[in-house]
């Protein structure tokens, strides 16, 4: 799972449930929020001081506790980054060649090797934060529409959409599929006959989802569909608001801000 | 409306599924297709839309022989199938979207399809779900979004595949009384007596690849 799937299956197509509170960044238009976070990431690739990037991850922390943010998922989430980042960034100081600043073993630890991993962890887990706390709280539908009214091109918004509506469709298959498994008491265990179960799992599962998308383009074949997608907006697009703007321009002083330290 | 003449049908050329069918749907028909389990009932509505075209034989729907998949657009517009699987049909994230999908491509403009959105739902008691996600809708819920869907296009003849397969007992009688006081001809593939009994005006049963 990346980190942009922060909802969990349950929630996660439910455009229309209303909140009763909204924080600060729920208020904000869906577009503000993604047109921000592609600045975000991009000045934060581009920038490369340490004291630019602590600023940068200190801006994507005061986002996150502006959208309010469960702490305790997120950190979940960003435990299942650092993870995959740690080996990344532990190898760095012994591989990167430079100042030599200890032998701990006989490896040596460059200076530079050392810098090149914190620029590393600061850049992903700024961005990382930031996405969640800007685009992750979205609701995908939301998420969807905004791409799309930004002009991104409609058969990725549709794809992106078909994806989260039939993720969960497909997550069923497999959970039924996994407890008729157990129901005739498989155990996952080491050996051919696990292995084998689990290859016919997973090779049933591609079966079903072939056929599933067969049957889900007859059924839009018969309602007319001719590959032209029409869409139907629930209301006329909204103009952004005096907040956007004003969300907008405090955020773009303190990306330029990030950048000016930064060059 | 639509007829089916020496009908051939096969996956595999061996045992074919469909073997000479010959059928008729007339305006104000309510025709039963009943039938052992694999013996082609869905096969032969889908033959009706053009989603599988016949190894052999002629399909006449609304008056003109269709061949192609071009000739079958029009006559899925005018024919209106209800799938098994309702989760097949409800691909759009909302309620509304749904039933105006099928509209929309009609072309109708978006005012139009949203008014067709409301009646539509209206006239099936379904008000409350128009915003609602489609996918956190209960399996009646779903059936009946999914019919919404298919009539929102205004069809002539309904083809219905198992409409009340696992529904509950309330929702299956809700539907029946929908269907029963639909005025389209229809198509019913069931095997749930009651359907057969409070719908149809006729049956028939297709086993060994025959219609009888």
């Amino acid at each position: 799972m990346s980190v942009l799937a922060p909802c969990p299956c349950s929630g996660i197509l439910d455009a229309a449930r209303p909140r009763t509170e909204r924080s600060l960044v729920g208020r904000l238009d869906p577009r503000t929020r993604v047109v921000l976070a592609v600045l975000f990431a991009l000045t934060v690739v581009t920038v490369a001081s340490l004291s630019a990037l602590v600023l940068a991850l200190a801006a994507a922390v005061t986002l996150a506790v502006l959208a309010r943010l469960a702490p305790r998922q997120t950190l979940r989430r960003m435990l299942a980054l650092e993870g995959f980042m740690l080996v990344v960034l532990a190898l760095l100081p012994f591989t990167v060649p430079g100042r030599i600043l200890a032998e701990p073993l006989g490896f040596a630890v460059s200076a530079e090797g050392l810098r090149q991993a914190a620029v590393i962890g600061l850049r992903a887990n700024a961005v990382a934060v930031a996405l969640m706390a800007l685009v992750g709280s979205l609701e995908v539908v939301a998420l969807g529409r905004a791409l799309s009214r930004l002009g991104a091109p409609e058969r990725l918004v549709h794809l992106f959409l078909f994806t989260i509506r039939y993720l969960e469709v497909l997550e069923r298959e497999y959970r039924r599929l996994r407890l008729a498994m157990r129901a005739r008491a498989f155990r996952p265990t080491c050996g051919p006959h696990c292995w084998r179960s689990i290859g016919y799992l997973f090779g049933m599962l591609m079966v079903r989802s072939l056929e599933r998308a067969e049957r889900i383009d007859a059924a839009m074949r018969c309602r007319g569909f001719t590959g032209r997608f029409p869409l139907l907006d629930d209301d006329e697009p909204q103009r952004p608001g005096a907040l956007d703007w004003g969300f907008g321009a405090v955020s773009c002083l303190a990306l330029a801000l990030v950048a000016g330290l930064g060059a | 409306m639509i007829r089916l003449e020496e009908v051939r049908f096969a996956y595999d050329f061996a045992r074919p599924v469909l073997d000479g069918v010959g059928f008729a749907l007339s305006a104000g028909d309510r025709v039963a297709l009943t039938g052992p389990n694999g013996a082609g009932k869905t096969t032969l509505l889908h033959l009706m839309v053009g989603l599988v075209t016949p190894q052999a034989g002629r399909v006449i729907a609304f008056g003109r022989e269709r061949r192609v998949e071009k000739d079958f657009v029009e006559v899925r517009t005018r024919a209106g199938l209800l799938f098994q699987d309702a989760d097949d049909q409800l691909f759009c994230p909302t309620v509304a979207e749904d039933v105006a999908f099928g509209p929309l491509n009609q072309g109708k403009t978006k005012a139009e399809a949203r008014a067709i959105v409301h009646q539509t739902l209206a006239e099936l008691g379904l008000e409350g779900l128009e915003h609602r996600v489609t996918h956190k809708l209960s399996g009646g819920q779903r059936r009946l979004v999914s019919l919404a869907a298919v009539l929102a296009m205004r069809p002539e003849a309904l083809l219905l595949d198992e409409p009340t397969n696992a529904l509950d007992d309330a929702t299956r009688a809700r539907l029946l009384d929908i269907l029963a006081g639909l005025p389209q001809a229809m198509v019913i593939v069931s095997h749930d007596r009651a359907v057969l009994d409070r719908l149809a005006t006729r049956t028939v049963r297709l086993e060994n690849g025959r219609l009888a």
